[in-house]
């Protein structure tokens, strides 16, 4: 059985709660490149947790475990205490785990409430009859459900582009619109992949404040990936730290910045 | 002279009416290409897939009776009962859904990932084989298909005599509208409407718009690509069906139906390969194109006066003259997105 043990205090007084996914021994290999190495660690419920490294480190492909991208060979999946059987990753989806892509993948056709009503799809229970016969019913259903979809809308303050198509926005405007509808579904977990790449300091600085705002007001769990240590280091209750698909320090940010097998990977090791 | 413009305009309706079982047919294939990015060749044996079962079902034919019979040594060909034909075509459209499961669980889903060519050349397979298997569970003589559509009873018989006293009047000639074609427009409209209707504001809809924008995203939010694939092929096999149903009625059950498929090629070329809109005025545009061009370089009065020489049979070339000049000058077509790959 899982530890599902009480959580902890963070330094600025949230409660954090038990154990909403573990990773347990994970090892993936391509052909015989292994890109994650018998990985084991925790995402806890309500907290912001961040699996750092330089590129190539895995974080991604950690990412695409934890989101039935990828099946790994080794090592277990529990979810909600459960062990999780592999899936696809609609059906991680399903369980209320929720993602953002590095090179956003979003509905460039459609307009960016259209997008963010995607992300309502899984707490849209009529079936395809129910839809083409029973009006009343899917109506309310579209309505209670894009409420939703405005509020998130609201928070992340888009209401501005709602009807522009996605095709339209610049780079940082995407990554929040995307962020947008992975927030929709109300997700039990959020995966952010680099939510700050390629973005200015003044975009990363928003969205910085977007995901603590998110975890704050919704009380959302979040796993985000980023090579940039500094917003991270601002950002997250816990840090995992990868490197050559190795974990090499997992622990609260002050823990890991004191960790000397990070400061190697990070800076190199100096052999005078 | 003044004849001839009136003339002409009926041309232009009758081409207009023809247009619409053009779009009806290239609809089918845009519903597939945008969700799978697969270019369906089969999409015109399916009509004529379609319009056989339907038939067959309706005269309560025994499906597989040529090799039912040489196998056992039987003689059955007919169940003996003639089916109603609401009840024929809602079994047909059941068909056509078992149809879209067998073609994604036995053919596509291997084939996930695979080069566009490859899926393409996978679809020509599927033509033949369908092709075959329409042949061998219905036999291959030339049916009637028993529907209003074909004896043009769906619309009042008045409607066609409205038109011509109308024009009559107007004219002082009467226009030459088949009912069949009045009625395969107003299904056609209705069957566009409920299909925009359908990807505009259902759930599925939504589904279906996401997985034909971008797969990984659709899977992020938690879209099963293999249901929405079998729902595209069977959505895109009842389109096969209306349009088998109106070719059927005009000329009867043939083979030579699933040629209908080349016709519709270029009014892809012509409204894009991935806008509905572009399928529908594509099909229009040829539709009303050949026709006229028809009409006017076998005129005497007109092409001999402008040109000295007449031709005749146009109709043959004239819609692929038309998609080649498109291929030149506009590869994307009236409506389509940019190009990233094209079969």
């Amino acid at each position: 059985m899982l530890d599902q043990t009480e959580g902890y205090t963070t330094a600025d007084g949230r409660k954090i709660g038990g154990v909403v996914m573990e990773m347990k021994n994970i090892t993936l290999r391509f052909g015989g490149v292994e890109a994650i190495k018998d990985i084991s660690f925790d995402i806890r419920e309500g907290e912001i947790r961040a699996i750092i490294g330089p590129n190539g480190a895995g974080k991604s492909s950690m990412l695409n475990v934890i989101s039935g991208f990828y099946v790994p060979q080794e090592g277990q999946v529990y979810y909600k205490g459960a062990p999780r059987p592999p899936m696809k990753p609609f059906e991680v989806a399903r369980q209320g785990i929720a993602r953002t892509f590095q090179n956003i993948a979003l509905f460039e056709g459609m307009t960016v409430l259209d997008n963010v009503m995607t992300g309502r799809l899984t707490h849209m229970k009529t079936g395809l009859w129910g839809q083409a016969i029973w009006k009343g019913k899917a109506e309310a259903e579209e309505t209670a459900n894009r409420e939703i979809a405005e509020k998130i809308i609201d928070f992340l303050e888009i209401q501005a582009i709602r009807k522009t198509p996605v095709a339209r926005l610049p780079y940082g405007l995407k990554k929040r619109v995307e962020l947008a509808r992975a927030l929709a579904a109300e997700p039990s977990l959020l995966l952010l992949d680099e939510p700050m790449a390629g973005m200015n300091v003044e975009e990363k600085e928003d969205m910085s404040r977007f995901i603590l705002d998110v975890n704050d007001e919704f009380g959302t769990t979040i796993a985000l990936i980023e090579h940039d240590m500094g917003v991270v280091m601002d950002l997250s209750d816990r840090v995992v730290v990868m490197d050559y698909g190795k974990k090499i320090g997992d622990g609260t940010p002050d823990d890991v910045r004191n960790n000397q097998d990070v400061i190697d990977a990070y800076l190199g090791v100096s052999h005078d | 002279m003044s004849d001839q413009l009136i003339y002409a305009s009926e041309v232009f309706l009758n081409g207009l009416m023809a247009g619409v079982l053009y779009a009806l047919v290239a609809l089918g294939f845009v519903l597939i290409f945008k969700a799978s990015g697969i270019f369906n060749f089969a999409q015109g044996v399916m009509a004529l897939f379609a319009a056989m079962t339907l038939v067959g079902i309706q005269s309560g034919q025994v499906p597989f009776a040529h090799l039912i019979n040489a196998i056992f040594g039987t003689k059955i060909h007919h169940f003996g009962w003639h089916v109603h034909s609401v009840v024929a075509i809602l079994l047909t459209v059941l068909v056509m859904i078992l149809l879209a499961w067998m073609v994604q669980r036995f053919i596509f889903k291997h084939l996930v990932g695979q080069e566009p060519i490859i899926l393409f050349m996978a679809t020509i397979g599927l033509a033949y084989l369908l092709e075959g298997v329409a042949d061998l569970m219905w036999g291959s003589e030339i049916k009637k298909l028993d529907v209003c559509l074909a004896e043009g009873t769906c619309l009042p018989q008045g409607i066609n005599l409205a038109i011509d006293e109308a024009t009559f009047n107007l004219f002082g000639y009467g226009f030459f509208i088949d009912n069949l074609d009045i009625t395969a427009t107003i299904i056609a409209i209705l069957l566009v409407t409920a299909l925009v209707i359908f990807s505009q504001y259902t759930k599925q809809g939504r589904a279906m718009r996401a997985v034909a924008d971008d797969h990984q995203a659709a899977l992020s939010v938690g879209v099963s690509l293999n249901y929405i694939w079998i729902l595209v092929w069977s959505v895109a096999g009842f389109v096969a069906l209306v349009a088998g149903i109106m070719w059927g009625a005009k000329s009867g059950v043939q083979f030579s139906l699933s040629l209908i498929a080349l016709k519709a090629l270029p009014v892809l070329m012509l409204g894009g390969f991935t806008s509905i809109p572009g399928a529908i005025v594509g099909g229009l545009i040829i539709g009303v194109g050949e026709k006229l061009f028809e009409f006017f370089m076998s005129s005497g009065d007109l092409a001999g006066a402008l040109f000295g020489f007449t031709m005749n049979a146009t109709e043959n070339w004239f819609a692929y003259v038309l998609a080649l000049i498109f291929l030149v000058f506009r590869p994307q077509g009236l409506f389509g997105e940019k190009i990233i790959e094209r079969v």
